[in-house]
């Protein structure tokens, strides 16, 4: 087989990391949680970085008004199958597609990426700023606007006496490897084609 | 320090003995006994060395021994000891943790009875009771006592390695006297150590040997998984009399009046720390055995042999210091012992029997610890020498001053006092073991609530509720940052019983919540993440009365209360309960 498509065959299929590692991690830091809380984030669920973090991640979150994380949300069943849906597509590609569909494939899975970082951040930004009117604390930015408590899409953040951490884990990087992996396969098949 | 255990002592401030759920540790054959005498505790043992499962320790005054777990660092389980009284030569563990003993330090009527006084001498015995511990789970029982003379004995210690399958026992009072003992029990120049030979007496008894007896003891337990104990009373007990398993018992003459008796951690040699003499007893194991085949014995008491002193002595240090108490030893060959009347510890060699070094403490020390003491591998980097009497050595706080310990360095040919401290007291006897250990055992951090049996537990406010059952009243309540549910009930009436069932619904490390209401003739609770704990209220007056957390929890911990109101005996009002106006799980879809 050539190259090209066995790298479009395997590219695709390292995606299905994502159903045995976690996609995303954040982690909150601070003096009295010498074991920092932690969320680890799964395409079809929330985990706890160690039992009963998110448990008490809403704990601490409730007195400033922030909404419990929720047990699941819609995109934890429209993500499996988007993922399982273009890991077909990207193996049959691979088999009988040629290169130019290679390059198809990649454009694609990155804007549905794009599309499901943006959804997060629509997310993380509701959970952030939509809190509760009655809150306990109610804290304000210096202009006076309403303090919202968002962790970062991705990095570090201070957010009063905690220290938000949002980072990629496994599945990412299997995902982040996958799809280079079919960019490569677009190059690498141009070159065959043109040795001909 | 980092926490008080109760043990045999209420304890406001844990509610231990105070709560429905802890009143039947302290049951005993007499009742109720809201308070303990501890001396000594001891740490569980695998193949001599100190293994951080459980520590043991003994309750002098209302004979018991009670089993503490270093995992969740809560008493687990005690024992009532009967036929015995003034419980001292207890609680010491053999090196597979195979038995635990309790040794009789004031000789009784065995079965107790009516009868003068003075008509004691050899009418009284002494019980040394092997308690036989559960390899998996730790639980004890009464394998069988020892019915022995009425003596008092004092200390005791396992034989260990060559010696394992013996005990030590120190005795005074040989004399056998009932009044004025200070003398009168001083008269003798040698008391003496009591070896048993454990091994031989567990086989006969294996065998169908010894005899039931009618006895009343309480055992308690703790069920980690309900959070509550329960006490049940034993009928009776196996006892051994001596003369019935020739060749397991033998005295072996001592230096007047032997407090501590220690075995060095080779087992060969057994101390006499003789209180009232200038001098130190050092037995030797080999030669005891020799003496025994030998049979060189200088006659016996109550048909016990006593060996000749010569033949099992292996020497004696003489004028060490004055007042010699207990001995613990590093392992380089050396003993270390206190002297009480001379306030110091000595370091000497047990192998030459010379002093090698002295170090003054303020002031009578009684006993010294160096961690896995009681063991064939003690951690001998440290010491700690406890003190009974403090005088100036601190601050004055009027007619009673703290009490003191002193940690030294002995890795070195001197030792070294690196700090002194003042404690609670007295601090009569310590178990020491290397933090590492019990770390690796992983105590327990929070218990989780889907593990909760309790049958008043909930799981979530969604359960929590108020149910009433004629005069008594059930509150099913949760707490967890930063409230109760219910908080607000209505409908009990004066006259009432009021069970309050409570849940500390959190599971985050170190994140108890305690609960107290006015008017409660009890103690707080202090509630640990995942556990359900009661108390009992039995209002005495109309009003509304409020209720709040105890313990402070968190940011919010002023405002964690709630209110019972309390209407005439007679009223009509039903019972009602709310959080936030609602009643809880019903605002949840």
């Amino acid at each position: 087989m050539k190259k090209s498509k066995l790298l479009m065959i395997i590219g695709p299929l390292l995606l299905l990391g994502l159903f045995i590692f976690p996609l995303w991690n954040i982690t909150l830091e601070a003096p009295q949680y010498p074991i920092p809380l932690g969320m680890d984030i799964h395409i079809n669920k929330f985990a706890d970085t160690h039992e009963f973090d998110i448990k008490n991640i809403n704990l601490m979150n409730h007195y400033v008004g922030m909404k419990y994380i929720p047990e699941t949300i819609p995109e934890f069943k429209i993500f499996p199958i988007a993922i399982i849906a273009m890991v077909v597509l990207g193996v049959v590609i691979g088999f009988f597609g040629n290169y130019k569909w290679f390059l198809g494939w990649f454009v694609l899975m990155s804007v549905l990426g794009i599309a499901g970082m943006y959804d997060f951040y629509l997310w993380e930004y509701d959970y952030g700023h939509n809190l509760d009117p009655n809150a306990i604390m109610k804290f304000t930015n210096p202009d006076g606007s309403i303090m919202g408590f968002q962790p970062p899409l991705f990095g570090s953040k201070d957010i009063l006496n905690f220290t938000a951490h949002s980072y990629p884990l496994a599945g990412a990087y299997f995902m982040f490897v996958g799809m280079m992996m079919t960019f490569i396969a677009f190059f690498v098949g141009k070159k065959e084609v043109k040795k001909k | 320090m980092f926490r008080v255990i109760p043990v045999f002592s209420q304890d406001p401030e844990k509610g231990y003995g105070y709560s429905e759920e802890t009143k039947p540790m302290l049951n005993t054959s007499h009742g109720f006994v809201p308070w303990g005498d501890s001396h000594h505790p001891d740490i569980s043992q695998t193949e001599g060395t100190v293994d951080g499962r459980w520590v043991f320790i003994n309750e002098n005054n209302t004979p018991r021994i009670a089993r503490i777990s270093l995992k969740t660092f809560e008493t687990e389980e005690i024992i009532e000891i009967p036929n015995s009284a003034g419980n001292h030569s207890s609680s010491f563990v053999t090196e597979n943790s195979e038995y635990v003993v309790a040794g009789t330090r004031f000789s009784v009527p065995f079965p107790q009875r009516d009868m003068p006084i003075a008509d004691m001498k050899g009418n009284f015995s002494g019980a040394l009771s092997f308690l036989k511990i559960d390899p998996e789970h730790g639980h004890m029982n009464i394998e069988f006592q020892i019915k022995m003379p009425g003596f008092s004995y004092d200390l005791s210690h396992p034989g260990r390695g060559k010696s394992h399958g013996w005990f030590f026992f120190s005795t005074y009072n040989t004399e056998e006297a009932n009044t004025l003992m200070e003398v009168n029990a001083s008269q003798n120049d040698k008391d003496f150590i009591a070896a048993i030979n454990w091994k031989k007496i567990e086989e006969y008894v294996k065998n169908g040997g010894g005899k039931m007896v009618p006895a009343k003891y309480a055992h308690n337990t703790w069920d980690d998984d309900t959070h509550t104990a329960t006490s049940v009373m034993k009928k009776e007990v196996l006892v051994v009399e001596p003369k019935d398993v020739p060749g397991a018992i033998y005295f072996l003459p001592t230096a007047k009046s032997p407090h501590g008796c220690d075995v060095d951690p080779t087992g060969e040699y057994i101390i006499g720390n003789g209180k009232l003499a200038a001098a130190m007893t050092v037995h030797s194991f080999t030669k005891m055995l020799k003496a025994i085949e030998d049979k060189a014995f200088d006659g016996d008491a109550y048909g016990i042999p006593i060996i000749k002193f010569d033949a099992v002595n292996y020497g004696t240090l003489n004028q060490p210091g004055l007042g010699p108490l207990h001995t613990e030893f590093d392992t380089r060959g050396n003993g270390y012992t206190t002297f009480f009347i001379s306030s110091e510890v000595v370091k000497w060699n047990i192998k030459d029997l010379k002093v090698i070094d002295r170090h003054p403490v303020y002031y009578s020390v009684g006993h010294l610890m160096i961690p896995g003491g009681n063991s064939r591998t003690p951690d001998d980097k440290y010491m700690v020498a406890m003190n009974k009497i403090t005088k100036d050595r601190y601050l004055p706080t009027g007619p009673e001053v703290c009490q003191s310990a002193q940690l030294f360095d002995i890795s070195g040919e001197k030792m070294e006092l690196l700090l002194d401290f003042p404690t609670i007291g007295e601090p009569h006897y310590a178990a020491g073991i290397s933090a590492d250990v019990i770390k690796k055992n992983n105590p327990t951090k929070i218990y989780k609530l889907v593990d909760n049996k309790h049958p008043y537990g909930v799981k979530s406010e969604a359960e929590t509720r108020v149910v009433r059952k004629g005069k008594e009243v059930h509150i099913y309540m949760s707490m967890i940052r930063s409230h109760f549910s219910p908080d607000n009930i209505e409908g009990v009436k004066v006259g009432d019983k009021v069970f309050f069932h409570v849940t500390n619904l959190e599971q985050d490390y170190d994140v108890p919540h305690g609960i107290s209401m006015i008017g409660a003739n009890t103690s707080e609770l202090l509630i640990m993440p995942g556990r359900t704990t009661t108390f009992t209220w039995e209002p005495k007056e109309v009003g509304v009365w409020p209720f709040y957390c105890t313990d402070f929890c968190s940011a919010l911990h002023q405002e964690m209360q709630g209110y019972v109101r309390v209407s005439p005996k007679g009223s009509n009002l039903p019972i009602s309960f709310t959080l936030d106006g609602d009643i809880p799980g019903e605002e949840e879809e």
